[in-house]
């Protein structure tokens, strides 16, 4: 299974989920955890999600993701998950 | 399963600290490029890198992407080129088309720096090693990406009197060919005591004869999350007592360090497993390394300053060093499968930006930097000195510092420009990772009969471990 962790940060816009998950049904991305919080203001929330069915490459979906961030003004970011559990789990 | 804390807190790492990968070197043994032939060499090297290197770029900037941490430099280290040009060179201009091989190589791969413009010359020199010492100055002269190296002593061997002596001149000579550039030829040449086989960070790496065909090094980076840890650290403290200001103690200062050069150095590990397995190359070294730049919140000299000293270079930063920099290593180690390289904080003058305040400011001098490199990896580095400095007294430093290195069983350094042209109250600009400098004074009585007397200082007694 390849894992990568969806980060949305930036002001709370209405429909923001909304776009992002959409995104991933379309593109056959399963969610398998969200979860979310404000940090000073801002609105963080993470996905942990599934790309194994996906119909597209890892980079496409990082820059289109990018870009349905940039359109909505927040920042929308796509990494693998082994980034986090290597700094964070031993 | 990850939770948000935790990647908020790597983003953030990332994005507001500067954590960073500061360098995926791949060692190229040129060994099996060696011919009698000066043309069939080149174009054996040639070959050589191209083809191990072809992917190497964009594997670094895919693997950059997929993770969300910026791979800054992609770079190649060589065997030390004296070892492969033996055969073929028979006078320093031979070297130099051998350098513009190279050179070419690493502009039609897409890496910034080729390391290993190299010779080991710690007990004595061959010829082939002089022809090579000789031609440094044209080389660096006549090439944009070449950076050269030569390892004058040894804990084992001792230090090679005759080699030091003849860097002095080296250097001058660089800095005279380069003088239209602020002598840059200098910021690409480095004087080693006991130099790492493995090292990915430049001016200093090359591919030692003990290593495999080709393989993978990770130099880490991150001062300015080893920074921010240890401000956080205070405000916490000052927040609980309800006071405005905060200390932590050491014990607290040190764990913080070590768990913070842990996280940092497992990033290593990761990207160094993953750009081995994908270009099919086996993973040599983590180097655990404090690597600052010019950038505002990159610098090891902000650290020193956390942890309490006004500028570097006030009575107590040699210990606030030597704590530093051994508990990166002990967080590190744990970190990843192998370490290796020059592991530990750097200080370079000219590309860090706290470290230039500490000399504007009078508070740092050559001589305390001496004393601070007992207790960290390297060396003096990037230090602008002025322009008529003779080459007896660049001798003396070179011969200072490899002294410390070869007591003290570590890898030290000398990476000095004498700007030709320049003098104290001047500064010079390099841009980019090089930063700039204000020329820093030397101390002005002579060292010529000391290292003109040639030959060699014997081993330390402690090298005798057998």
């Amino acid at each position: 299974m390849t894992r990568a962790i969806i980060t949305v940060v930036g002001k709370d816009t209405v429909g923001i989920i909304a776009k992002v998950c959409t995104y991933l049904a379309d593109n056959q991305i399963n969610i398998l955890d969200i979860s979310q919080t404000i940090v000073q203001e801002f609105f963080n929330m993470m996905m942990i999600v599934d790309l194994t069915k996906s119909v597209k490459a890892f980079d496409q979906i990082s820059s289109e993701l990018d870009k349905i961030g940039k359109d909505t003004g927040v920042q929308v970011k796509c990494q693998l998950e082994d980034i986090f559990d290597k700094m964070h789990r031993i | 399963m990850i939770n948000l804390q935790e990647v908020i807190e790597t983003n953030k790492m990332i994005e507001q600290e500067n954590l960073d990968v500061r360098t995926i070197t791949m060692g190229i043994s040129l060994l099996d490029c060696a011919d009698h032939d000066l043309k069939v060499t080149c174009d054996k090297i040639y070959k050589k890198i191209t083809t191990l290197a072809r992917d190497l770029v964009q594997t670094g900037e895919d693997i950059a992407k997929e993770f969300g941490i910026p791979i800054v430099n992609k770079r190649i280290s060589i065997t030390p080129i004296s070892l492969v040009g033996g055969a073929c060179c028979r006078i320093p201009g031979d070297y130099v088309q051998i350098a513009k091989t190279l050179d070419r190589a690493a502009k039609d791969v897409g890496v910034n720096i080729l390391g290993g413009y190299s010779a080991i010359v710690s007990k004595g020199m061959t010829q082939s090693d002089e022809l090579l010492i000789r031609s440094i100055p044209m080389a660096l002269a006549a090439t944009e990406r070449i950076c050269s190296s030569v390892n004058v002593g040894s804990t084992k061997t001792g230090i090679n009197m005759d080699a030091v002596r003849l860097m002095g001149d080296i250097i001058r000579q660089t800095a005279e060919a380069t003088k239209d550039r602020d002598s840059v030829g200098c910021t690409k040449l480095v004087v080693l005591c006991n130099a790492p086989d493995d090292n990915p960070f430049m001016a200093g790496a090359f591919h030692g004869v003990s290593e495999a065909d080709a393989i993978i090094n990770v130099g880490v980076s991150g001062p300015g999350v080893v920074k921010y840890a240890l401000e956080q650290m205070d405000e916490s403290i000052a927040r609980k007592n309800r006071s405005a200001q905060g200390l932590a103690n050491f014990e607290l200062l040190c764990e913080t360090i070590k768990r913070t050069a842990f996280k940092i150095t497992r990033v290593g590990q990761l990207v160094a497993q993953e750009a081995s397995r994908r270009l099919g190359v086996p993973f040599g070294i983590i180097d655990l390394s404090l690597a600052p730049t010019p950038a505002i919140g990159d610098s090891v000299a902000d650290i020193l300053k956390c942890i309490g000293v006004e500028h570097p270079g006030a009575p107590g930063t040699t210990a606030a060093l030597a704590m530093l920099n051994d508990q990166v290593k002990k967080g590190g180690v744990m970190a990843s499968s192998y370490v290796g390289g020059l592991s530990g904080a750097f200080i370079p003058v000219s590309e860090d930006q706290g470290m230039i305040d500490a000399v504007e400011a009078g508070a740092l001098t050559i001589e305390k930097l001496e004393a601070m490199t007992c207790v960290c990896s390297v060396g003096l580095d990037m230090i602008a000195i002025p322009g008529d400095t003779p080459a007896t007294t660049i001798a003396g430093i070179i011969a200072d510092e490899s002294a410390i290195g070869m007591v003290n069983q570590k890898t030290t350094a000398v990476r000095i420009i004498p700007v030709i042209g320049k003098n104290v109250g001047d500064t010079v600009e390099y841009g980019g990772l090089f930063g700039h400098a204000p020329i820093m004074p030397v101390n002005t009585f002579s060292s010529q009969r000391f290292v003109d007397r040639g030959g060699r200082i014997p081993a330390p007694i402690h090298s005798f471990k057998n």
